[in-house]
């Protein structure tokens, strides 16, 4: 049996009074498109940020292919294969699109210059052809403080990708996007992931799109996983249709 | 706006030939501009190559606080770099009998960054207001160490004499020329180097640290080591600009250290803006020119001259003088 990619164990976390995680245990394996739903505060987040570095947790540990990486800084996970976009997209708004991508393209080099040029032909290649996979070539020379927002969160995914991660986290990806372009940015992002192996981990509150987009759900409530399976299995347990989706308030 | 999407030229990557590198294109505007302003010099009266030399060395002190205003910061504290510089130019002048004015310039450099590196960890981890108060700091400090250690000249320094070149010594009628040729020499050298710095991998990162840490932080890079080389490169420009002035001076004195001093070269960096190193060694050839001529004919009032001037160029060029002739790259 392949071991599992990322292993979170016993995982606790409290804010003060507020408990946003409350013994996780969560295994990802390879090639998983993992949504995790839940209403604002059950802990989605929470474990997106654990798992990344930007919070540690309070007990328990994060394993990467059997590697504790738990006590790391956020760079050190990134560069041993995990990748994160945001809720809010983290841009660098006065670089163009094109410069986004070769700041992206530097920050995981191993082997960055004092006299390289950023921009020269292999690193403007590699970039484009980024762009192309996420659609965004026509904004190659714009601003990032210009572009609409759809157009900021499928760069900002894009960035996340240039390290060719093995896990790759997105923060609500269709957050702030009008209702009708949803599924077609999702069509985008998920065309772009080219890597049939890389394991998605996708925060997100339409249903709809979870069901579409998704092989797994892990549904939160007050810090505890309250659901964890397919779609289908998952969405129609009693506790989601509670806790997430609202549809037995009324019974 | 935008190039053609077949085969897309990289930005300051000509198709071929002998300039196809970006670095042999740089090395070649700065033989050109050294070039130049030798012949310039060559003509020019006494008075304009000193000044011209002021420009370059304090120049050279600016260019290092551009680098890190590229990563957001700017050090109220440069007069340290720029006095460590000086001072030890001068005391392995007086001490050591060591006089090569180009070997000076280089133990300005390199004393610098030995006392300054220690600070990068700490100084990393700053940003805005603490990060240019730290750096105030770490200047009176040196001006306060500077003005009570006799041995270093007390408040009122010591003289340098007249360094040597080569191992040759420099005419009488020729010195100011020469050491014109020196500092505007070493001017070039590094305005090159910055500019390719600047264009690298991590000058790119450094641009990106400035606009947003967490990004940079979550793609892998490491903010604090940006910040800490920034930091590093500018001491080493900082000491070899103060080593540079000593010599045209024939002076140091605590004074280097002191607060307004560090304010003086903060001035032409935003006079410059971040985005040309040309800009650098223009605006601190204003600032000199302003100061020689309300010196001598508004002496009191020179400091208001200046005043108004930054107030116009913040109003009127917020990205500074070099925006006028910058492109954005595409």
């Amino acid at each position: 049996m392949t071991p599992p990619l990322l292993e979170a164990r016993g995982l606790n976390k409290r804010f003060g009074a507020v408990v946003a995680a409350a013994d996780l245990q969560v295994d990802l394996a390879a090639g998983e498109r993992v949504s995790l739903i839940g209403s604002n505060g059950a802990g989605k987040t929470t474990l997106v940020n654990m798992i990344t570095g930007y919070l540690k947790p309070d007990e328990g540990q994060i394993l990467l292919e059997g590697r504790d990486i738990t006590p790391l800084a956020p760079r050190a996970i990134t560069r041993l294969g995990v990748a994160r976009s945001f809720q809010i997209p983290q841009l660098c708004g006065d670089l163009t699109v094109l410069d986004n991508m070769l700041v992206a393209n530097a920050c995981h080099d191993p082997g960055l210059s004092f006299w390289k040029p950023a921009r020269r032909a292999e690193t403007i290649a590699r970039a484009e052809a980024l762009l192309e996979r996420f659609r965004l070539q026509e904004h190659r020379h714009r601003r990032g403080a210009e572009l609409p927002g759809g157009v900021r969160k499928l760069l900002d995914i894009a960035m996340a990708l240039s390290a060719e991660p093995r896990l790759l986290l997105l923060d609500e990806p269709t957050s702030g996007v009008a209702a009708e372009e949803k599924f077609p940015m999702m069509d985008t992002i998920m065309g772009g992931l080219a890597d049939a192996h890389m394991t998605v981990l996708f925060v997100e509150h339409d249903m709809d799109i979870v069901e579409r987009y998704a092989s797994r759900v892990i549904a939160f409530y007050a810090g505890r996983i309250i659901a964890d399976g397919a779609p289908g299995e998952a969405l129609a347990s009693a506790d989601v249709r509670r806790y997430v989706t609202g549809e037995l308030i009324a019974e | 706006m935008g190039t053609p999407s077949s085969v897309p030229v990289p930005a300051g990557v000509a198709p071929g030939g002998l300039f196809a590198s970006p670095g042999v294109r740089h090395a070649a505007a700065a033989l050109g501009a050294f070039a130049l302003l030798a012949l310039v010099g060559s003509f020019a009266p006494k008075w304009l190559t000193f000044l011209l030399t002021m420009a370059a060395g304090n120049g050279l002190v600016s260019l290092g606080i551009v680098g890190l205003m590229r990563g957001g910061v700017v050090p109220f504290g440069q007069g340290m770099v720029f006095a460590i510089g000086g001072y030890a130019a001068a005391l392995i002048y007086n001490r050591l009998g060591f006089t090569d004015a180009i070997g000076l310039a280089l133990a300005g450099g390199i004393a610098a960054v030995l006392i300054a590196a220690p600070f990068a960890p700490l100084l990393s981890r700053y940003r805005g207001i603490f990060f240019a108060m730290l750096t105030l700091a770490l200047s009176m400090v040196t001006y306060g160490l500077l003005m009570k250690l006799e041995t270093f000249g007390g408040s009122d320094g010591f003289n340098l004499g007249r360094p040597t070149l080569l191992g040759q010594k420099l005419p009488d009628d020729r010195v100011g020329f020469i050491l014109f040729l020196v500092t505007v020499g070493f001017a070039v050298v590094m305005a090159a180097l910055a500019r390719i710095y600047f264009d690298s991998t991590r000058g790119l990162v450094t641009l990106a640290t400035r606009e947003n840490e967490l990004r940079v932080e979550y793609l892998g890079g490491s903010v604090r080591q940006a910040m800490a080389i920034n930091f590093v490169l500018a001491a080493f420009c900082g000491g070899l600009g103060g080593a540079l002035v000593v010599m045209a001076l024939g002076h140091i004195e605590p004074t280097f250290s002191f607060w307004t001093t560090s304010g003086e070269f903060v001035f032409v960096a935003i006079l410059a803006g971040w985005h040309s190193v040309v800009a650098v060694f223009v605006a601190s050839t204003v600032l000199e020119v302003v100061r020689s001529f309300s010196s001598s004919y508004f002496p009191n009032t020179w400091q208001l001259a200046l005043g108004v001037f930054l107030l116009l160029v913040i109003r009127f060029l917020p990205k500074g003088i070099g925006s006028l002739w910058h492109r954005e790259r595409r």
